[in-house]
């Protein structure tokens, strides 16, 4: 072969490294600060020791190493060159030479008077420490596998630039496979939105959960290169029997000690997505107790109640839907701008927190309502005494005491119904007597029922007895100038007169009622909760009042439109449905305000010329259908919206007398939108129909 | 095809060593003896992966690395560094130059290949 071997070549090259290294030297003893010169030998030393370890001359090369740990001082600034050096270094040369072309066991000894005289001129140096051979870079001990355990859960995510500097992922993955079976999933939640999306860049990060006998440290060495530039977490695998343990007890009912539920965490070896065990397993089973507190069903929680409940103070609860509240128009103000990001990790947060805040408020929310049977419970005894005092035989059924509603609307309702009870004893009940001639049972009942209805809870309170008296009440209204003699009423309208201040039919005033002091109060107490009171009575067969009451006072789901300039929200639940104002119809319908709806006639308000909106109209006009009870307008507005999460807070006293706003709320730009009145709306557009009505 | 490896050292006989270890593992071996030498052939060759030593008399392979990294061709093209210390210091500037692993000496060449695999697979 003409090409020699690789040692051959080393011999070679050595000498001449040697040589170039004596005349470095010999130079440097001449111009002690040349700084080329202290590099060409140190390089000439560190090629020495290098190659000569590569080609079988280790004894070469452990004792270069010292020579060019002083010449790299030097080069360093920290040892100065003088003639003790440059002697040392000339006789190690020579050393070295020998070494190589003629190695002896007499070596050795030769070379320690020149390491002594080395260690000498570097310890004269304060800050001169003894260095060693280069050794592997000291790891972790390579931690054996507990014993039975499978393998390792590795997680790996690399630093972002990885792949720009040269490592290929797919090798790192590659090679965990070979050591055993692994079963890779790949986490893509960091990938940014295409627009920001560095293609260059290292997004995706790993968990690996790989099979093997293999120790940790074989797992590490994998990650050699890149270990110290990324999140490297390998975590044992426990066996099938451990981790079953490990998880029956996170099944284990709330009751076991959060001691015990820490220590199965910590072993637990599945714990989903990329969140550490060790908090991932305390926390599924208070949240999973948590969500029972909330979710579990009305009856059970009656059941519940008395073995676990805490007392906190009423204002307490307010405080805290205040915070809800405030955090609810927060998020809002997030989406908000999320929507307007392009960053994907922005939408996604903004979402969770959507989730959460609306859970939040629903937690809330349930926090504060109280099953209606407390309040119902009350009515018994007074039931019972007044049924006593008037000698009529009463029955009180109840329906519906699981019926949840707002604890501060329960707390107001106590007086207002107590006033309708009593109304309905007193008034609507006959005496046995009477009811044994009407061919009714000679015990009376009042029927006390609650139920959901959408965001709202209807409460009614039906008695058997002998309706109201239309004529009586008629006759009443006319003579205190309420009604026009002749006046053409429905039956909600005429009985709504007996909510009018001071107006009682009652012939004799008893000691309960007959004072006409009562349903005003009853219906004011009642609009306070921003509910509403309806009356229906049939003569002979008895009465029924039905209050309709909003389940909070703090937050509804509104419908947010644009009138001008202004944006208005309508609580949703009253919205029937958004139609088009068609300009043909808008223009047919001059003078007229109707709108056509599968047939029904629905007439409208243009909210536009009820605000003074100066701005020009949209061109598309839209109808808002909003209902109350049973009666319906349309509201023409310029835009409508979008669902808004709106935070009811009262108008200051100064705005008491705007009838058509039933309080503000903050948007999510913050600005205040006023919130209409439904009720107030429907009745205005109701009168201004039958004005027409009556003026065509 | 197989793969070009373009290697660095200014010790002939490590170059040989490492050309003959490279070789008998089927890659390409394009050897240049400094910094300089290496710029210029890895901006001739287009070579997958660089294998270069430290201390070297003019350009250095620290340098040498970083002028590489600048090449647009060779971004994410693996380069080794050959090292006879575990200066953790000196690993960390090879690395922040845009070095993805290293070897140190004395090594085999079957632990050279090893690496090399390592870092642009078999």
């Amino acid at each position: 072969m003409s090409t020699p071997t690789p040692a051959e070549t080393f011999l070679q090259e050595a000498q001449e490294l040697l040589e170039s290294l004596e005349h470095s030297l010999l130079e440097l003893e001449e111009q002690p600060g040349n700084s080329e010169l202290i590099d060409a030998a140190f390089r000439a030393l560190h090629t020495i020791k290098g190659s000569g370890a590569m080609f079988g001359f280790e004894a070469v090369a452990a004792f270069t190493h010292h020579v060019e740990s002083a010449f790299d001082r030097v080069r360093q600034g920290k040892l100065a060159v003088e003639g003790r050096l440059i002697a040392l270094a000339l006789a190690a040369r020579d050393l070295i030479r020998r070494m190589i072309e003629e190695p002896g066991p007499e070596d050795e000894a030769l070379a320690v008077p020149i390491l002594e005289g080395l260690r000498a001129l570097l310890a004269e140096q304060a800050d001169a420490a003894p260095e060693t051979l280069g050794a592997n870079p000291p790891r972790t001990n390579p931690e054996a596998l507990p014993i039975a355990a499978l393998g390792w859960r590795i997680r790996m995510r690399l630093a972002r630039d990885a792949m720009q500097m040269g490592t290929n992922p797919l090798l790192l993955l590659d090679e965990l496979r070979g050591l055993g079976t692994a079963e890779v999933m790949a986490h893509v939640d960091d990938v940014p939105a295409l627009e920001e999306l560095d293609p260059a860049a290292c997004h995706v990060f790993w968990t690996v959960v790989l099979k093997t006998s293999l120790p940790r440290g074989a797992i590490e060495d994998v990650f050699l290169f890149v270990i110290d530039d990324m999140r490297l977490d390998v975590e044992p695998l426990l066996p099938a029997a451990e981790a079953a343990t490990a998880q029956a007890t996170q099944l284990a009912p709330p009751a076991v000690s959060s001691q015990v539920l820490e220590q199965s965490g910590a072993e637990q070896p599945e714990a989903a997505g990329t969140m550490k065990p060790t908090t991932a397993a305390p926390a599924a089973p208070g949240e999973r107790a948590g969500r029972r507190a909330v979710d579990h069903s009305p009856g059970e929680r009656a059941g519940r109640r008395a073995a676990d409940s805490v007392r906190v103070p009423a204002e307490r609860l307010d405080d805290l839907m205040d915070r809800v509240g405030e955090l609810v128009i927060a998020q809002s103000r997030l989406s908000q701008v999320a929507a307007a990001s392009t960053d994907a990790q922005v939408k996604s947060i903004a979402e969770d927190i959507e989730r959460l805040a609306l859970e939040l408020r629903d937690s809330t929310m349930g926090v504060r309502t109280v099953p209606i049977g407390s309040l119902f419970g009350r009515f018994r005894r007074l039931v019972h005494d007044l049924s006593a005092q008037l000698g009529k035989e009463i029955a009180l059924v109840t329906v519906g005491e699981d019926t949840e509603l707002d604890k501060t609307v329960v707390e107001k309702l106590n007086d207002p119904l107590i006033h309708l009870l009593r109304n309905s004893i007193d008034h609507g009940l006959e005496q046995p007597d009477g009811r044994a001639a009407a061919g009714k049972p000679s015990c009376g009942r009042i029927t006390l029922t609650a139920r959901h209805a959408g965001a709202e809870v209807l409460l009614s309170i039906a008695d058997d007895g002998r309706g109201l008296d239309r004529e009586r009440i008629r006759a009443r209204a006319e003579e205190r100038g309420l009604v026009q003699p002749g006046e053409i009423l429905r039956d909600s309208e005429l009985f709504a007169v007996i909510f009018q201040p001071g107006f009682s039919t009652a012939r004799e005033v008893t000691s309960l009622s007959g004072r006409g002091v009562g349903m005003d109060v009853v219906k004011q107490a009642i609009e306070a909760l921003r509910g509403k009171i309806e009356i229906s009575s049939v003569q002979g067969a008895g009465t029924e009042l039905t209050l309709r009451l909003p389940l909070t006072l703090a937050i509804i789901d509104g419908l947010l439109v644009r009138v001008g300039n202004g944006r208005y929200v309508l609580p949703l639940s009253s919205v029937e449905e958004c139609v088009e104002l068609c300009a043909g119809q808008d223009a047919r319908s001059r003078g007229r305000n109707f709108l056509n709806i599968r047939g029904d006639l629905v007439p409208f308000l243009r909210l536009r010329a009820l605000f003074s909106a100066t701005t020009p109209p949209d061109t598309y006009q839209k109808v808002v259908v909003v209902s109350a009870g049973k009666r319906r307008i349309g509201l023409v507005v310029d835009q409508v919206i979008g669902n808004h999460q709106t935070v009811i807070k009262s108008l200051s006293v100064l705005h008491e007398t705007a009838k058509m706003f039933s309080g503000a709320t903050i948007l999510g730009d913050g600005a205040v939108a006023l919130i209409l009145d439904v009720a107030q709306l429907v009745e205005f557009g109701q009168t201004s129909d039958q004005e027409f009505r009556q003026a065509s | 095809m197989s793969r070009t490896i373009l290697a660095v050292d200014d010790s002939i006989s490590i170059r040989q060593m490492v050309a003959l270890a490279l070789s008998r593992g089927g890659y390409q071996v394009v050897s240049a003896q400094d910094g300089n030498d290496g710029l210029a052939k890895a901006r001739a060759t287009r070579a997958d992966m660089v294998i270069t030593d430290l201390n070297m008399p003019g350009m250095n392979g620290i340098a040498l690395i970083r002028e590489i990294r600048k090449l647009p061709a060779y971004t994410g093209v693996p380069i080794i560094f050959l090292t006879t210390e575990s200066d953790a210091a000196l690993k960390a500037e090879a690395k922040a130059a845009g070095a993805t692993g290293w070897i140190v000496k004395p090594f085999e060449g079957e632990q050279l290949l090893a690496a090399v695999r390592k870092v642009i697979g078999a």
